[in-house]
């Protein structure tokens, strides 16, 4: 590959545009899944990106604890304009969604918690709990590659969700464990 | 003012537990907010959280509406800044590490390993969820068609769980009456 095909093909953006991208980008991706939003206004549109560097990013985000959408912005930002771009970035990532969080803060506590409102956010939850296990098969279909993997995966949820075990020692022992399972085999190496 | 202090440990607490998603940090949100300080209720929380899959962008903004109720706008500051600055932080420096390890041999096992256990703690919170949120048979219907559509359609998810809400209260209409 030419250096042509993998450096961006565009020249970085200015911090004022990249502020500006990602907060059109924070107020429209409705409904979850902002990977695909940021895909489209990062490598399609704004041609910021390539695809390949797109992927090794998110690569990261999933990793590192932190929500991806978050994550990616830090990336994304830290990588056209440095330190500066990644804040700018994230600010406009998150304003748009926590300007109305706590405008939804206040509503409740104002007597948006009546039986009606009540009614309809116990029903969001329910639905909510769909749009949670749609997630979880997608992650799954992407991450588990053998049996081992699916029984790491339940002794997590079970020691968490039954037996009341803290996320951190969960994660920890875990982790560990399954890091080690996944260790490089001499094999690897060619 | 100690509340703001409690406030920013907690959420900067649960920042570093979000692997997978803002879903792996839900057990011990629950258990902190819910439990321990006693912030809000369950079905409060439920209710953000659910919101907070309306709101656009990352979909963990509900800390800022807990973060109201705590301590309004100082509130939500705070639990906006301590849920995003150290994981923030740690990417931005590991981001910076990571791309110099693309040749590490223990780079695919963190991968591989990380990814399975994120998506257990994932399950647990979608289980913790599912026992708040599925109190009868009707919801568990709706759980379930919100479920099918998503997997198996392209329809963007704000449609379904907004139609949720509406069927949540046409239940209560029906119940009530």
């Amino acid at each position: 590959m030419s250096a042509a095909e993998t450096s961006p093909p565009v020249p970085p953006p200015s911090l004022g545009k990249l502020f500006w991208v990602f907060l059109v980008m924070g107020a429209t991706s409705l409904g979850g899944g902002v990977v695909a939003y940021l895909r489209t206004g990062l490598v399609v549109r704004q041609r910021w990106l390539d695809d390949l560097s797109f992927v090794e990013l998110l690569s990261i985000s999933q990793t590192l604890p932190g929500l991806n959408a978050t994550n990616m912005s830090i990336l994304v930002g830290d990588r056209l304009r440095g330190g500066m771009g990644a804040l700018v970035a994230t600010l406009g990532m998150c304003l748009p969604g926590a300007s109305l969080m706590i405008a939804a803060g206040f509503a409740y506590g104002a007597g948006g918690d009546g039986p009606w409102s009540k009614a309809f956010l116990h029903g969001i939850a329910a639905g909510a709990v769909g749009l949670i296990v749609v997630v979880l098969v997608q992650l799954g279909a992407k991450t588990l590659k053998s049996v081992a993997d699916y029984v790491f995966v339940l002794l997590t949820a079970a020691a968490v969700a039954f037996f009341k075990v803290p996320v951190p020692y969960a994660l920890i022992v875990a982790g560990i464990v399954a890091i080690w399972w996944h260790r490089p085999r001499d094999k690897d190496v060619p | 003012m100690k509340n703001l202090w409690d406030l920013a440990g907690v959420f900067a607490y649960l920042s570093l537990l979000t692997v997978g998603g803002g879903m792996a940090a839900f057990p011990e949100m629950k258990e902190l907010t819910v439990d321990t300080y006693h912030w809000l209720t369950f079905p409060e929380l439920l209710h953000f959280y659910s919101l907070g899959q309306l709101a656009p962008g990352p979909n963990m903004m509900m800390v800022a509406s807990i973060g109201v109720v705590v301590g309004h706008i100082p509130g939500a500051l705070v639990a906006l800044i301590a849920f995003f600055l150290p994981t923030g932080l740690l990417t931005f420096f590991v981001g910076r590490l990571w791309t110099h390890l693309a040749t590490w041999r223990w780079r695919p096992s963190i991968q591989a390993g990380l990814g399975s256990v994120a998506v257990g703690l994932v399950l647990a919170g979608a289980i913790i969820m599912g026992k708040g949120a599925i109190t009868g048979f009707f919801f568990g219907v709706i759980s379930l068609v919100v479920f099918l559509l998503l997997w198996r359609t392209k329809i963007n998810p704000a449609y379904p769980i907004v139609a949720s809400g509406l069927v949540g209260m046409a239940l209560h209409y029906f119940t009530a009456a």
